[in-house]
């Protein structure tokens, strides 16, 4: 009897139900002259839970990526939100749905602090308006310090207090890695892409953003990466998409995926296995 | 050296306030030292620039937007609230703020195809823009009076008239700090956060939920708005303006003031359009080849001191001004 109380009441406070599809990926298809990069994808992200996107070189992950942030516009298909159809949503209005993406390639704010680039991600819930700011008014005010707390929060806890003041020119490049994931979730996503988080980081680095990683996927947040790094995504991610030549090859768990013939083949490579795998 | 540090040290007092404090004491006092008229004259004129600087550093220091057409803004504002007077017989103080209003609205509605354009190809556009503000006040003489400029009449309140330059050098002060607080406000809130970070990466602050063509479209208009109050407060004092105070060198010398007074801070801004207004009007030999001096000045900044002369002079003494 109370035990059934106590569920009822904890139930709207899972607020993220297991089920439920947080970005659904339906017959997604990119082609590029006569090259279809991406063709035919489907599949589903559930909220969550860490998922990793994975293939050879040219599989077409980056292609999926960028159609799912909204950089490239699919030739068919559609790419649902918290089944909200968002295919055809400028990047900064995916940003209010509740996406939001690291880069590969950084792209830091150089023009501002570590603080200031977090405040930005921040900025996404606060008072927009140009003509409030000329003027300073209260709520310009309101806004500015409770981003700053969030983005001085956020830097504590991505490891980069000590770079609060500094430009992005002056921070070294793992510290610009963690600088982006902290502008991401300045703007309290519902889902995180991440688009190779560990390249070109050291194995201690990888370690670190192996359980930064972990540590947002636990506070709630989905996450759904790109990722090189086997070792990295066999130990973390909870299910696995396999692209090859940009239509899906595999699905599943890793261990499902380690199994996987095709996975084996045209993945890793003729049935050689690789140690770290 | 010591007066430099504590000038320095007062400067970065951190507050936005503190250095507008300081700015109007600046203000306020530097007439004491003006001899004569031809002073404050001067004086009107290095405000009116300073004005268009604060505005065109908010587009292009901040934002990081080119733009090589403002003098075309401070002429439409300038002609705009002349003919409005003298056609239509509307009060100057009245004129003023309907032209600054159509000229923002202006400048927003052309300000998206426009600011779609990324460095050189927004310059040209920006510059084709200015050349076509000129063309039609060169050529349009039935209303602009054409080359030979357009003569206006002095502004009567009440039974006064306002021609004393003294009288317009407090107004245009005034007005000054007025512009250079609503920059430094918009400098740090959300809204010109975002504009200092599209400066850098436009795809990452669209991933960051900035509608980057809006933002862009309204700080180019308000920094319109700031230049054509700045023309109708030059018809004002001066009453008297020539096509030649819109056209493209007019833009470049703006530009030319920001660059060198540091692009991205408002007080360089000030610094650079104080230095460049006033040599050409002090020292005679400046004014005759001032085109060429600009060059001199815009090379040499590039080479030299790339971050302008304010940023530059702040980190040497150890402080960072304009943040």
């Amino acid at each position: 009897m109370t035990s059934s109380i106590v569920r009822l009441r904890l139930e709207p406070m899972i607020a993220p139900q297991p089920s439920h599809r947080l970005l659904e990926i339906r017959n997604l298809s990119r082609a590029f002259g006569g090259v279809k990069a991406v063709n035919d994808v489907s599949f589903v992200v559930t909220a969550g839970r860490i998922h990793a996107l994975i293939g050879p070189n040219g599989a077409g992950k980056t292609t999926l990526f960028n159609l799912v942030a909204g950089v490239v516009r699919p030739s068919a298909g559609q790419v649902l939100l918290d089944e909200r159809d968002v295919t055809d949503l400028p990047t900064a209005e995916r940003a209010q749905a509740g996406l939001q993406r690291t880069f590969q390639n950084l792209q830091t704010f150089s023009e501002l602090t570590a603080l200031e680039s977090v405040m930005v991600g921040a900025h996404l819930r606060s008072e927009p308006s140009f003509l409030k700011a000329l003027f300073n008014t209260p709520a310009i005010r309101q806004a500015n310090a409770e981003a700053r707390d969030r983005a001085e929060m956020l830097l504590q806890r991505v490891g980069l207090d000590t770079f609060r003041d500094s430009r992005s020119d002056a921070m070294p490049y793992g510290a610009l890695k963690r600088l982006d994931i902290a502008r991401a979730l300045a703007a309290e996503p519902k889902l995180l892409l991440m688009d190779e988080p560990a390249a070109g980081l050291n194995p201690a680095e990888t370690a670190t953003m192996r359980d930064l990683i972990a540590d947002i996927a636990l506070q709630g947040v989905t996450v759904l990466l790109v990722e090189h790094d086997m070792k990295l995504v066999m130990s973390i991610a909870e299910t696995i998409v396999v692209l090859d030549q940009g239509q899906k090859l595999a699905e599943g768990t890793p261990d499902e995926i380690r199994r996987s013939p095709e996975v084996i083949r045209a993945y890793l490579g003729g049935g050689i296995r690789r140690r770290r795998s | 050296m010591a007066t430099g540090t504590t000038l320095s040290a007062a400067i970065s007092l951190g507050a936005p306030l503190g250095r507008l404090a300081i700015l109007s004491a600046i203000l306020i006092v530097l007439p004491l030292s003006f001899p004569n008229p031809f002073f404050f004259d001067v004086a009107v004129k290095v405000g009116l620039s300073a004005i268009v600087c604060v505005g065109l550093n908010l587009l292009s220091g901040y934002a990081g937007q080119i733009s090589l057409g403002h003098a075309g803004f401070f002429a439409l504002g300038a002609y705009g609230t002349a003919l409005l007077s003298i056609k239509l017989g509307v009060h100057g103080l009245i004129a003023a703020p309907v032209i600054a209003t159509v000229v923002g609205l202006l400048a927003h509605v052309i300000a998206r195809p426009i600011l779609k354009l990324k460095g050189h190809y927004l310059a040209m556009a920006t510059l084709g823009l200015g050349i076509i503000i000129s063309i039609v006040l060169n050529r349009e003489i039935w209303l602009t009076g054409g080359p030979d400029g357009l003569s206006v009449p002095a502004m009567r309140l009440g039974e006064f008239k306002l021609r004393a330059i003294e009288f317009w050098y407090w107004i245009v002060a005034a007005f000054l700090i007025v512009a250079v607080w609503l920059a430094e406000n918009l400098v740090n809130s959300p809204a010109g956060r975002s504009l200092r970070a599209l400066h850098s990466s436009e795809i990452a602050a669209a991933t960051a939920g900035v509608d980057v063509p809006r933002a862009k479209a309204l700080v180019f208009a308000f920094s319109a708005v700031l230049a054509s109050i700045a023309g109708a407060f030059f018809v004002f004092a001066e009453r008297f303006i020539t096509p030649a105070d819109a056209g493209f060198l007019r833009s470049v010398e703006f530009l030319t003031m920001i660059v060198f007074g540091g692009l991205g801070s408002t007080y360089g801004a000030l610094v650079g359009a104080a230095i460049l207004t006033a040599l050409p009007q002090l020292v005679a030999a400046f004014a005759e080849y001032k085109h060429v001096a600009i060059g001199i000045v815009l090379i040499a900044t590039m080479i030299f001191m790339p971050r302008g002369i304010v940023p530059t002079l702040a980190d040497l003494f150890g402080r960072r001004v304009g943040r």
